[in-house]
């Protein structure tokens, strides 16, 4: 399995997310370490498809499937199971997320 | 470099989203001036958003008034251009004015980095505040320190507020 969480340094959060990431895939008993990817320049968002930052990624689906485009670097909006905005994932969209893409 | 504390205030003439342009020295009577860094796009400002309206509504009353500046260029970000701004005003009906800093030097002279990024401003409009809403971008039940309404409240009853200064965080603003 191959676990990745792609980032921009701009955005402060990825830190949060890749704990509550190996928090989640911990639970789970998943083994496998995250591969962290920093993206640094418009031209390395467009050819990974970038959405924003933090993304994760598991065999290279996107743990929250966003519609194609646009790609760059930006902070990516995600949105909790209330409507609320927020700049990451809560954990327990993450551990659902997770959850699915072990079943699949 | 954001300016210090007891600096004091910056003026300038924005246009905003009503089309007019608004100055700080239009605002005579607020006891408590708030100069806000924020834009359209960035995920920390949306999460941040509810809350400053609230802050505004429920202080409106008292002389507590906000000016909402977007420094962001557009051309990297179009959802921060202006006319994106005003649908975003609309719709969420602020309750403050939406200004549009379009070459930026707002931001600079304050040396403001983040959105959102507060400066607070007391009557005598002296920097008396600086950083964040509160301590908790995620979720507003779960916030422990409301560093924006203490500092309020602070100001108000005309106390320093405690803390003075906070990290602000968010979305880098998007220079040029």
């Amino acid at each position: 399995m191959r676990i990745e969480l792609l980032y921009w340094e701009e955005c402060p959060s990825y830190d949060l997310a890749l704990q509550r990431l190996r928090e989640a895939l911990a639970e789970r008993q998943v083994a496998e370490s995250v591969r962290l990817i920093e993206v640094t320049t418009e031209q390395q968002a467009e050819a990974l498809r970038f959405p924003g930052s933090p993304t994760i990624r598991i065999d290279g689906q996107d743990l929250f499937p966003t519609p194609d485009g646009p790609y760059g670097l930006t902070c990516r909006v995600y949105h909790a199971d209330n409507g609320r905005v927020t700049p990451l994932p809560t954990a327990e969209m993450i551990r659902e997320a997770i959850r699915k893409a072990l079943r699949e | 470099m954001a300016i210090t504390l007891e600096s004091r205030l910056i003026s300038f003439a924005l246009k905003g989203t009503d089309e007019k342009v608004h100055r700080p020295e239009d605002y005579p009577g607020a006891k408590v001036l708030g100069v806000i860094f924020s834009c359209n796009h960035c995920p920390y400002a949306q999460a941040w958003e509810g809350r400053l309206i609230q802050i505004q509504r429920d202080y409106a009353g008292r002389g507590v008034q906000f000016l909402l500046i977007n420094s962001n260029d557009p051309a990297k970000y179009p959802d921060d251009s202006f006319s994106s701004m005003q649908r975003r005003a609309q719709e969420k009906r602020y309750p403050f004015p939406y200004l549009f800093d379009e070459t930026q030097e707002v931001a600079r002279q304050y040396g403001a980095t983040r959105t959102p990024e507060i400066f607070l401003f007391d009557e005598r409009r002296v920097l008396r505040y600086h950083g964040a809403p509160d301590d908790n971008y995620e979720d507003p039940a779960a916030v422990r320190q409301p560093y924006l309404r203490n500092a309020i409240e602070a100001l108000l009853a005309g106390k320093m507020p405690t803390p003075a200064e906070t990290k602000p965080v968010g979305c880098t603003i998007k220079w040029r």
